[in-house]
């Protein structure tokens, strides 16, 4: 792996907010204000506020990269864009706010460290902040910043900044797990507190939005407690010239969770097989230990018949391990699911067939509650669903380990994505024999 | 490393190796595309990350415009070979001469004419993945493609349709004819790449360094004077992309910051000649790496309109 000199940390973070909350105006402030825009993007942007804009520069066109976006005023899908400080790098997903659009939210949201939920101060808390707030909640991430925008159209209000913390601070413990929400009023249009402290709201004693992004505590995001190697590609020399590989037998992939150590006794699934991590080999040389998210190759003390879909993990925490699944499915396709349908659904690196066998509940967006035995779940829909696959899974709830609690569901047929999948804690622990392997 | 943790260009390196580690895993024809470029450089070294020790387990593809830097093509046959990889090149002028593809009347660049030949290739040898080395960072259509991103039968792109990408879970499943644009440098900037370059301490063709060479200005950037017509029983390759009288030319110090071909890519002058000289330029840059590409400037949406006939 490349080693700089001073490690600089990524965070990856989304925005998300109704239409007109001023998300891409956001970003384009933050691009702005940080001197990440480049002359040529700025000449594009006023060329098209001569032409367009009245004159006005238009931040949001930064980000709105698609024709029938700047026609239309709206963000149609999630855009990344990429600044750094000189304390962090920045990945941000811009996720767009239609009502139609949510699945672009998770989209974007489930590789988020961060999520920035965006209020118009005017309106205050609306359906749109209840069900965004909650999908960032759904899908564990830890740290959450309320955006409370266009402050200078309330004339920069305290009053009625709190009735909006208030409102949602009242809804927050319903969600869970946040580890740290921060509340900053600001006006992204004229850049108060996103880059530069307002002098509008001497009583607002917090960060501005920059400075809090570049400071947040994401060390500890990681998942550095079980150990989850999902075998992705078994890595085998053909002929190779070198003699010493023509016994070589490698196991490719990312590490989901955990430490890896050179000689530790690991447990190979579904087969339950225990074995020792013979070598942990890498393109610069070996390695005495890997973590996650590392991607390394693994050798093992005994050949097992291994392949793709496979998972290697540690002899602690052992992981479920079933066929009859529960779990929260964000629905993404026009066609609505129903229960009885086959899919197929790609959890870790292998992809097995389904069958959804019930429909248990649908969050009622409103009230943030389950509805129990829907119909079916419409896109956008957000529901408890049961599933059986064909062959059981080896897997975490995702609440512990959301890269082995996860999975897509895929039309058969059409191959399209229509749903995000998060399962609950198994009931069911794996439940190797133990024997040790034996010629 | 003791630390557990990784700074953001080990991080950006592990999520493109696990994106490479899926297409060989998932796809049964996939092939990378390595133009010798900077960004396919990457490419070539995340790829033996992900496959060593056993062989990269793709062929590599490049379409040639003809309008190619010499230099440029010397060196993707040279790493070609050093890696052991199969080399594939389909080039504009047998697409031009199987009909397969028709310069409009009057246009001198060979940008659009790749699609029909980028997709040829595809046919002809049954691809159902092709890795690339687009990044989101370089332009605001490309911000919005996903790291699999998906070809109907005629190579286009749809915007409006894309399949949600969640978590690191890639949906890669194509039926017969479809095919995939797989993007593992989706999330690298420009400066990520020279760092990675500096870091792999990775060989880049001598044009990416400072040189002198023969200029001419037009719409507002320095392209480089083509090479002589010599064989004058063709027609000249590059008619309308020589300078004309009103065009005089100079000698610059001069480099390219991204290279398509000898005709959409402008020369910026400049005294870089180590990497870490380009890294210190790209910190200080005022334009957009893009900005220095002809075949952009063409209109707001050029890129996407490209991408949607079934470019890169």
């Amino acid at each position: 792996m490349p080693h700089t000199q001073h490690p600089i940390e990524l965070l990856r973070f989304n925005t998300c907010g109704s239409v007109d909350d001023g998300k891409s105006t956001l970003i384009g402030r933050l691009l702005y204000d940080s001197k990440n825009l480049m002359e040529d993007q700025i000449e594009a942007l006023e060329r098209s506020a001569d032409i367009t804009g009245g004159g006005q520069i238009n931040l949001a066109n930064l980000t709105d990269g698609l024709r029938a976006e700047r026609e239309q005023g709206i963000t149609i899908d999630v855009a990344y864009r990429y600044f750094a400080t000189p304390k962090r790098k920045f990945i941000v997903a811009d996720t767009p706010g239609h009502v139609q659009y949510t699945r672009n939210m998770v989209t974007g949201a489930s590789t988020a460290n961060l999520s920035i939920v965006l209020v118009d101060a005017r309106q205050g808390v609306i359906e749109q902040t209840r069900r965004h707030t909650f999908i960032a909640a759904l899908l564990g991430i830890p740290h959450l910043v309320i955006a409370v925008n266009k402050m200078d159209l309330v004339e920069w209000s305290e009053a009625r900044f709190t009735e909006i913390r208030d409102e949602i601070e009242a809804f927050l413990p319903k969600l869970g797990a946040f580890h740290d929400v921060k509340f900053i009023p600001m006006s992204a249009l004229n850049g108060d507190n996103v880059v530069e402290l307002s002098k509008d709201c001497p009583w607002y004693g917090g960060p501005t939005l920059l400075d809090h992004l570049e400071t947040v505590h994401i060390a500890s995001d990681r998942n550095l407690n079980a150990l989850r190697f999902p075998v992705q590609w078994v890595n085998r020399p053909n002929n190779p010239t070198d003699a010493a590989l023509h016994d070589f037998r490698g196991l490719s992939g990312q590490i989901a969770s955990g430490i890896v150590r050179r000689g530790q006794e690991v447990v190979v699934l579904p087969a339950g097989i225990k074995t020792r991590v013979a070598t942990i080999w890498t393109y610069q040389g070996p390695l005495e230990e890997a973590f996650s998210p590392q991607s390394v190759t693994l050798c093992l003390e005994h050949d097992i018949d291994i392949s793709r879909g496979d998972m290697i993990v540690g002899l602690d925490q052992l992981p479920g391990h079933s066929a009859d699944l529960h779990a929260q499915v964000c629905w993404m396709h026009s066609r609505p699911l129903q229960a009885g349908k086959k899919y197929f659904l790609k959890h870790g690196t292998q992809t097995v067939q389904a069958i959804v066998s019930s429909l248990e509940s649908r969050i009622n967006m409103t009230t943030l509650d389950p509805e129990p035995a829907p119909a079916a779940l419409a896109i956008n829909d957000i529901g408890g669903i049961r599933l059986k696959t064909a062959k059981p899974l080896i897997y975490d709830g995702y609440a512990t380990n959301h890269l082995t609690g996860a999975f897509i569901l895929i039309e058969q047929g059409t191959n399209a994505t229509v749903a995000a999948g998060m399962l609950s804690a198994p009931t069911e622990t794996a439940r190797p024999e133990y024997a040790d392997f034996a010629i | 490393m003791n630390s557990y943790h990784l700074d953001h260009l080990q991080y950006l390196e592990t999520e493109a190796i696990h994106v490479m580690r899926e297409v060989a895993a998932e796809f049964e024809r996939p092939a990378l595309l390595f133009s010798g470029g900077k960004d396919s450089i990457c490419l070539l070294r995340l790829a033996e990350k992900a496959f060593r020790p056993s062989d990269i387990p793709l062929p590599f593809l490049n379409v040639e415009t003809g309008h190619e830097f010499p230099e440029l093509l010397e060196f993707r046959d040279r790493r070609a070979k050093e890696l052991g990889a199969k080399l594939i090149v389909r080039t504009v002028d047998e697409a031009i001469a199987k009909g397969q593809a028709h310069p409009a009347p009057g246009e001198v660049s060979r940008n659009k004419l790749q699609i029909p030949v980028l997709l040829g290739a595809i046919e002809e040898f049954q691809f159902d993945c092709a890795i690339g080395g687009a990044r989101r960072d370089e332009e605001k259509a490309r911000a919005k493609e996903r790291f699999f991103s998906f070809r109907d039968a005629f190579g286009q792109w749809d915007p409006k349709n894309q399949r949600p990408e969640i978590w690191n879970l890639y949906n890669g499943r194509v039926n017969p004819g479809e095919n995939m644009r797989v993007f593992p440098l989706s999330n690298w900037t420009e400066m990520d790449v020279w760092e990675y370059i500096k870091t792999e301490k990775l060989e880049v063709p001598n044009i990416y360094f400072s040189h002198e060479r023969d200029c001419f200005r037009r719409g507002g950037q320095w392209l480089p004077v083509p090479p002589p017509h010599t064989d004058v029983a063709k027609p000249d390759p590059y008619a309308g992309a020589r300078p004309k009288a009103t065009e005089p030319i100079k000698k610059l110090v001069v480099r390219v910051r991204t290279i398509a071909d000898m005709i959409s890519t402008g020369m910026i002058e400049s005294r870089a000649d180590s990497v870490e000289d380009i890294i210190a330029e790209v910190s200080a840059a005022r334009v957009t790496e893009r900005g220095t590409r002809a075949d952009d400037k063409a209109s707001e949406a050029a890129m996407e309109d490209r991408k949607k006939a079934g470019y890169f």
